[in-house]
This record gives C-alpha cells, sequence and structure tokens, in this order.
C-alpha cells in the first residue's frame, strides 16, 4: 500500500492542502465580508421585512387581545350577535386601546376588510366614556373615596402577596398593545388576594397602572384611574364572596356590593354608541382577520377576499389587480420586444462603422440616458398630444384632417412608444458590447465559401450576437415590468401597470400589506420568468460585456 | 481605537449641535415640509421669513413631501426617527395621522392665539377645526377653468357643462380618483345635494355615478398632478378641465391665459400643519411656537397677498389685501367670496375616510374598463 504524502511539515497533503484552501477561502469571504454586511443589512433585510407585512397580522389581536379569545367561540354564520361577554371583552380592549391612540389604527386596517370600520372605531373610541360613566358616576355618588386615586391603589395594591403571574401578562399586553418595552420600574403590584376576588377588576387597574408608569411616566400612586375600573369592579362584586375579606377599604367594597349599583349591558351599550356594533357584520370581520398571520393580503392581490366562509373572488366591478398583472407583463414584452428590433441595427451600426462615427453614434445613445426620466416623459407629452408636434406635423402636411388628429397620448400606445425610447439605451449597450467582439473575418469566411448576405448574417453572425440580446431583453423586460412614472404621465388609463396600484397602496391608501403582496407577487413573476429563461435560452448565454 | 474615538467625538457633536437651543428649551432647527411651487413660497413670505426675523438664530429647512407625507411619517415613526418639525397637509391626510398615533394632538385654545378681538381659536377656526391635530390655514378649492375661446358666447355657468359634451364639444381632464369626480357626477345626474353622500354610500349610487362619468369617458383625460390641468389648457388640448383654484389664478392672472373660472359646485378642503408625535421636548416647543405665530390672525391673512387660497380664520378674511405683485384685490379670487361661493361642497371627510378604498378600488376598475 502506497504511503500517504507528506507535505514538508509532516502532515499529510491532503490535509495540508484542504487546510490553505479553506484559508483561502476564509480570507475570500473576510474580503468580502463588508459588502455582503452591506447588502445584507441596506438591501435584504427592508426588502425582507416589507414583504413581511403581506402576511404580518398581528394588530388585531395585539390591539383587542380579550375580545378575539371571546369571539373564537362565536359562530358568524348562525346570523346571531355575539355573546355580552364578547361585548363586554370590546369595551375593556377597546377602552386601553382607546388611551393608547391605537383603536383608530385598527379601524384603519379593519377598514381594508369592511367599508365603514374606520369612522365605528374612531367615533366609539370617544363614546366609552359614557358607558364607563354608567356605573362610575353611581359608585362616585354612593362614596366620594371611590374618586380618590388613593382609595383605588391601596385596595389593589400588593400586601402581603403579589399576583406575579397578572402583572406578567398585563405587561405582554400593554406591550404588545403599544409596541414599546414595558420592563420599566411599576410603583405597584396586584395584590393576590384583592386579584382572586374581584378579577375583572384587578386586571384593568394591573393594566392602567403599567400603562401610566412606563408610557406616561407616573406614579399610579398617586393617579386616578380609567374609569373603566369602575364597571370592572361592579361586574366583579356581582358574584364577590366578600365574607373573608378584611383587607383595606373592606367596608367600601361592601357597601358598594349592597348598593347593587347598576353595570352597563354592553350589547345595549354597543348599539347606542353606533348601531353597527348591533350587526354581526364588524364582529365577523374582527373574527375573520384575527389570526397573527394572514393570507388576506394575498387574496386581495389577486381579487379575491377572505370572508368568514373562506375564500371568495371580488365582486366585479372591483376586479382589477389581474388585469393589471397581465397588461404589465404583456406591455413590458411588446416594450421588449420593439427595443429589440430598434437596437439591433443601432449595435451593429455601433460596432461596425469606422471609430468616428462610432463615437459619435455612441454619444446620441447614451445622451438621452443621462438624461432625467422625467424630463424625456414630458417630452413625449408634447409631442404626442392632440395640440403636439407629431400631430401639427401630420395636420400641416395634410396627412391628417385637423378636427381629427390622431390620439397617441394616454392609452397604451403611449406608453409603449415613450418606455421604448426610455428603456433603448439598456437594450442597445449589452448587444453593442456583444457585438464588438464578433470576429469580422467569421463573416467574410462564411461568403467566401458561398454564403449569400443574408445567410451569411442569419447563420453565422446572428447566432453570436444572441447572448447581447439575451442580456439586453433581460435588463429591459425587467426594469419595464417595475415602472411606474411613465405609465402614470403618458398611459391614460390603458396604460398604466400593477406598479402604479403599488405605489397608490403604499402612499395613498397606507394599505401596505396589500402593497407588499403585490410587490412579492411581482417578485415572484419576475423570478419563474428568469428560471424559464435559463431553462430555454441557458443563463449563461447571457453576456453583459 | 483612535478613529473610533474620533468618530464618537464628531458624532456627539453633530448631536449637540443639533440641539443646541436658542433660547433655553426650543430647538434652533425646524424641518418643514410643503408642496413646494407658489404654495411654499407663500408660506415662506408670510410665515417663516418673519418668524427667523423674529427669533435671531433658528433657521429653517423645507422638505417638498407633503404629496407622501403620511406614508413617509408612517415609516419614520416604525423607524423611530422623526427628522420633520412641521408638516403641511390636507385635511383627509391630517385626519388618518390623527388615526394612527402619528401626529400631536392640539388644544386649538391653549396652543393656538387668540383673535385680536378675544375671540378664542376654536371659535375663529370654528367647524375648520376637522381633527384634533390639525391646525387650517388655508381653504383652497377644487373647481373648473375653462378655455375663454373655445366655448364660444355662452361660457359655461354650471359644472353640469362638463358632462354636456353637445353644448361644448372637446375633451375635458378631471382628477384620476373618485374624489370629487363621483359627487358632481350625482348631481349633475339629478341627485339633491344634499342627498349625494347617502347616495354615493350604496353600491347602486356608486354605479350610478359612475354610470353619469361613463357617459363623458371618451372624452376626458385624467389627471394625477394639479399642474396637468393648467397646461392641459394652455395647450388647447382640453376645453376644460379640475383643479386647484389657486393654479387657475395663476394661469390667468400671472401668466395671462384665455381661461375663465367656473365656481359652480367647487369643493372646498383644507391645508393644515400638523406636528408628528416623537419629537424631543426642545424640537416639540419650537414647532408649537411657530405655529402659533404661523396661524395668527395677520399671519393667514398675509398669505393671501401671494397666492388666492382663503385663509382658514373668520378674522383673518377682512385683513385680506391686494396680491404682492400684481397690485390686484385678492378677496374676488378667493374660494370662499361669496359671489364664488353660491354653490359649494365641503370635502367629505367622514364619507372618505370609510369610503375611499372601496370606490377607488370600483373606480380604478372602472377607468380600466
Amino acid at each position: 500500500m502506497a504511503e500517504a504524502m507528506l507535505a514538508a511539515d509532516g502532515t499529510p497533503l491532503k490535509r495540508s492542502l484542504a487546510r490553505a484552501l479553506r484559508r483561502q477561502k476564509l480570507r475570500a469571504l473576510g474580503l468580502i465580508a463588508p459588502l455582503l454586511l452591506f447588502v445584507l443589512i441596506t438591501f435584504i433585510v427592508p426588502i425582507a421585512s416589507m414583504l413581511f407585512r403581506s402576511v404580518e397580522n398581528e394588530i388585531v389581536s395585539n390591539t383587542l387581545p380579550y375580545t378575539v379569545e371571546s369571539l373564537a367561540s362565536w359562530d358568524a354564520d348562525q346570523d346571531t350577535l355575539p355573546s355580552e361577554d364578547t361585548y363586554q371583552a370590546m369595551f375593556f380592549d377597546m377602552f386601553v386601546a382607546a388611551e393608547a391612540k391605537r383603536h383608530t389604527r385598527l379601524g384603519t386596517r379593519l377598514n381594508y376588510e369592511t367599508t365603514g370600520l374606520s369612522s365605528l372605531f374612531r367615533q366609539s373610541g370617544r363614546k366609552l366614556d359614557d358607558i364607563a360613566d354608567i356605573s362610575y358616576k353611581p359608585l362616585e355618588d354612593l362614596d366620594g373615596a371611590w374618586d380618590e386615586g388613593e382609595t383605588w391603589y391601596a385596595l389593589m395594591n400588593a400586601r402581603d402577596g403579589a399576583d406575579t403571574a397578572l402583572m406578567a401578562t398585563q405587561r405582554a399586553r400593554i406591550a404588545r398593545l403599544t409596541d414599546t418595552e414595558t420592563n420599566g420600574v411599576v410603583n405597584f403590584a396586584p395584590d393576590a388576594e384583592v386579584a382572586a376576588l374581584l378579577p375583572l377588576a384587578a386586571r384593568e387597574y394591573t393594566a392602567w397602572a403599567i400603562f401610566v408608569a412606563t408610557q406616561d411616566g407616573r406614579d399610579p400612586a398617586t393617579r386616578d384611574p380609567w374609569e373603566a375600573v369602575a364597571p370592572a369592579l361592579l361586574i366583579d362584586l356581582q358574584s364577590a364572596d366578600l365574607g373573608g375579606y378584611d383587607g383595606p377599604h373592606a367596608d367600601l367594597l361592601r357597601a358598594a356590593q349592597a348598593a347593587n349599583l347598576p353595570v352597563p349591558n354592553f350589547t345595549d351599550a354597543f348599539a347606542d354608541v353606533d348601531k353597527d356594533w348591533g350587526n354581526p357584520e364588524p364582529w365577523a370581520t374582527i373574527q375573520t382577520h384575527s389570526g397573527k398571520y394572514t393570507g388576506g393580503y394575498f387574496l386581495n392581490a389577486v381579487d379575491a377576499q377572505k370572508t368568514a366562509d373562506g375564500m371568495a373572488w371580488q365582486p366585479e366591478n372591483k376586479q382589477i389587480l389581474i388585469t393589471l398583472f397581465g397588461r404589465t407583463i404583456w406591455m413590458s414584452v411588446l416594450i421588449m420586444c420593439s427595443c429589440i428590433l430598434l437596437g439591433y441595427p443601432i449595435a451593429w451600426l455601433l460596432a461596425n462603422l469606422p471609430m468616428r462615427q462610432a463615437n459619435l453614434l455612441l454619444i446620441l445613445v447614451l445622451l438621452p440616458f443621462w438624461t432625467s426620466l422625467l424630463v424625456r416623459t414630458s417630452a413625449w407629452k408634447v409631442m404626442l398630444q392632440q395640440q403636439g408636434v407629431i400631430n401639427d406635423v401630420l395636420v400641416w402636411i395634410g396627412l391628417v384632417a385637423d378636427d381629427n388628429r390622431l390620439i397617441i397620448i394616454n392609452n397604451q400606445f403611449g406608453t409603449i412608444v415613450s418606455m421604448t425610447h426610455i428603456l433603448l439605451p439598456f437594450m442597445i449597450l449589452p448587444m453593442y458590447s456583444v457585438m464588438q467582439t464578433i470576429q469580422p473575418s467569421y463573416l467574410r469566411a462564411a461568403k467566401s465559401l458561398g454564403a449569400t448576405n443574408w445567410t451569411a448574417f442569419w447563420r453565422v453572425y446572428f447566432p453570436q450576437s444572441i447572448p447581447g440580446i439575451g442580456a439586453g431583453s433581460i435588463l429591459v423586460f425587467i426594469l419595464a415590468i417595475g415602472y411606474y412614472i411613465t405609465p402614470e404621465i403618458v398611459g391614460g388609463t390603458k396604460g398604466v401597470f400593477i406598479s402604479n396600484r403599488i405605489a397608490y397602496h403604499i402612499s395613498s391608501s397606507l394599505n401596505w400589506g396589500l402593497a407588499a403582496a403585490l410587490g412579492t407577487i411581482l417578485l415572484a413573476a419576475v423570478l419563474i420568468l428568469y428560471w424559464a429563461y435559463d431553462k430555454i435560452v441557458g443563463i449563461d448565454n447571457v453576456k453583459l460585456g | 481605537m483612535k478613529l473610533a474615538k474620533t468618530l464618537m467625538a464628531t458624532t456627539a457633536l453633530t448631536v449637540a449641535s443639533g440641539t443646541a437651543f436658542a433660547d433655553g428649551h426650543m430647538a434652533s432647527e425646524m424641518t418643514l415640509v410643503s408642496w413646494g411651487g407658489a404654495y411654499q413660497s407663500s408660506q415662506q413670505n408670510a410665515y417663516v421669513a418673519p418668524y427667523i426675523e423674529n427669533n435671531p438664530g433658528v433657521s429653517a429647512v423645507w422638505d417638498e413631501s407633503s404629496a407622501e407625507a403620511v406614508a413617509k411619517l408612517r415609516a419614520m415613526n416604525e423607524a423611530g426617527n422623526v427628522t420633520w418639525d412641521v408638516v403641511d397637509v390636507v385635511a383627509a391626510d391630517a385626519i388618518r395621522l390623527c388615526d394612527e398615533g402619528l401626529a400631536l394632538e392640539i388644544d386649538a385654545d391653549e396652543q393656538l392665539a387668540a383673535a385680536p378681538d378675544g375671540t378664542s381659536a376654536s371659535d375663529d377656526f370654528g367647524d375648520l377645526l376637522v381633527s384634533d391635530c390639525f391646525i387650517p390655514q388655508i381653504v383652497y378649492s377644487t373647481t373648473f377653468g375653462y378655455r375663454t375661446d373655445l366655448v364660444g358666447d355662452t361660457p359655461p355657468t354650471s359644472v353640469c357643462a362638463v358632462f354636456d359634451t353637445d353644448a361644448y364639444p372637446g375633451k375635458r381632464s378631471l382628477e384620476k380618483r373618485p374624489i370629487n369626480n363621483m359627487e358632481w357626477a350625482l348631481l349633475c345626474d339629478g341627485v339633491a345635494k344634499d342627498d349625494v353622500y347617502d347616495v354615493l354610500a350604496t353600491s347602486e349610487g356608486q354605479d350610478q355615478a359612475l354610470a353619469k362619468l361613463g357617459t363623458i369617458k371618451d372624452d376626458v383625460i385624467w389627471w394625477s398632478a394639479g399642474a396637468d390641468t393648467p397646461q392641459l389648457l394652455a395647450d388647447g388640448e382640453i376645453v376644460m378641465g379640475s383643479t386647484y383654484n389657486g393654479r387657475l389664478f395663476a394661469a390667468i392672472e400671472e401668466q395671462n391665459q384665455p381661461i375663465g373660472m367656473l365656481w359652480d359646485a367647487q369643493v372646498f378642503d383644507l391645508d393644515g400643519w400638523i406636528i408628528p408625535t416623537g419629537l424631543s421636548p426642545e424640537r416639540e416647543a419650537r414647532a408649537l411656537d411657530f405655529i402659533k405665530f404661523a396661524t395668527d390672525t395677520q399671519r393667514l391673512a398675509d398669505q393671501a397677498k401671494y397666492i388666492s387660497y382663503g385663509p382658514a380664520r373668520a378674522s383673518s378674511a377682512p385683513l385680506v389685501g391686494q396680491h404682492a405683485e400684481l397690485g390686484i384685490d385678492m378677496a374676488p379670487h378667493m374660494p370662499t367670496d361669496p359671489e364664488n361661493a353660491k354653490n359649494t361642497f365641503l370635502y367629505n371627510y367622514e364619507f372618505w375616510a370609510d369610503y375611499r378604498d372601496d370606490i377607488d378600488a370600483k373606480f380604478q376598475a372602472w377607468l380600466a374598463q
């Protein structure tokens, strides 16, 4: 058996070699690390986080945690309203959300699904105090001590043992609601005995104490709690057995229990706030969209929607996005083809003219390339409009009647013409750099062997120029598919792309989830087409120079 | 190590200079956000220049991003780095910013200047305080301009001329969104003005409005920038078109274009300031100080010297004078002038906050058909 070959230092050559290679690889990785990190931090991470919005939907359960829990057992199909418990949960959720000014944000989110929820949430938030006052006023009238924050603090704050579990869950509740850290010092902990005796009041008081301490930076010991603690307390007192209780304010509690003070009927109270709460519809919307993650945005992106019964198509008069996706793809292909047709002869001239003329021509190609996109698009507007240059010339030479001028802008034609012009350099430059490398002697050889001009071009020159066409086509197509400003200006109504809708949802409707879903689909479409190109033509056949 | 120290030192320096106080507790730099163009220069002339004169050491930088203000503020808020101090937005955007908790709530009587005669700010602004976060500056309107040389001897007097292609042949321009267009369509389809939003809230009403717009669909050029309609009018591309009244004023009075104003059924809208949430106390104090000055009675009246938008305070209206350069009386060019305001709409914020997404989807689908 052959001896293993040894390196100079005595280790086996194989291992030594592997070590050297590994070191080399690490060094190479170290060299590209800055760039890699830069791309990762400034490009991949933001894109990934934007795309993640297309499925993220935590706002519903973060804002209305107890409502979502209570709604889980409700059957939206039965056409009945949710139970009183759900309305009650909604009141306490919404009260805290309104104090944190988060209820309107949720209203905006749910309005994407059901029209009208935006103002329903905004207006309900303002009227919750009225519901709380149903209990708060009588309690205050019974004994002025209930109006003092100190009374509540003495009642709720821990004496022998604190309910740490309650404290932790309420910290998490406020953290999720406000999207902030709530680990700061809170000069309060719920008393375990009171928390067992008055669970709802202890829960709401704790939430309040954590909120004022962590969000407003105040000391709960000296502040008056939210009015919502009053209905919570009275609800608890309806069934609490105060017999064994001898903590602070035991007599106050007994007096309040004995007085049998009114507790709001939350179902009726909400219907009073707005009659829409008396319909199952808003509840069904909340239930349907209560998951932490949702496919709803993707459904919306393909003209469907998520309903209580699963997926359904949008009404026909709202279907537009699939049309726009289709139009974006086929118009981009058309633009790409016209770029090939127009660009190929120019690239050929560039590669074959004598240096001086070729340079001049190259400048003519590059000059528009360096001009602002907006300027070029506006120039096309001047050219193409009905009182524009082209129509004026056609009328002047008598080809077109003055009262019958051509409509060549604010439609698909306008978009195709201006985008072809704008993207042409991206087609010409890769073609040119590939054609430059094609030896003229090949053509001469073909001709000397008897080929006609056409055969020599088609059988010898053209196949060698295909990598340039491929590179140019990929560039032009991918740029065209995401174009936004040119279609917006010259596209009218039928020449706009899906990116115009994405822009609308990013900056106007603020439906970032839908915008992200549309963007994800567009990205996937490009990747699939790229993959198909690789399968059919082969990506090795693409040369950028 | 040394490099890191230098870096940290310079960072500390820039941070310190950024928050250096002009008078103890207010930041000395403000970033104001507005729309650019003639409107922004009217603000610069009417409030910012005088404010800086009164407060030496304070500097103001403009950012022309109002069109994307809501999206950008949301992104800044999420990133935890709000770089704007005072932002000019339309009322609908102010409501949304307030809804999202991105704008500071303002107590008008506490934090804004009272009128010279002692009327409280909330009474002086009146109904125009459409959101708790919004400090109105101007009333503008979206209305129609028409080519005086293309309408013959009978210039249009009613908004329904837009739908009358027999009497006024030629193209018209309308904004590429449902807001305003749907209202005008219903109004000209026989719906009473008071019922417009009740009708528009129903699916049938929306179809009715689109059907009415459908009668002129082939004659419409849809615009998305306020400058489009004056340009199209000047080029003779259209016979009439909707845009902001200040744009038409500039085309008529400053550029002497043959354009006439059609004030019928103009839609009032408001533009004003908001202060973003999440500013440091010093910056917030400076922003509030600026706002109080910039929205007092005299300052709002001064703005009308530079642009034909009506001041949002009742007490400013009698103080509106002449154009700073043209020397013409500005009052007759205000959308709020009684002569112009015989038949008006007020943008229905509540309605569109709810129905915008729904109707916009239908409108865009209808456009694409």
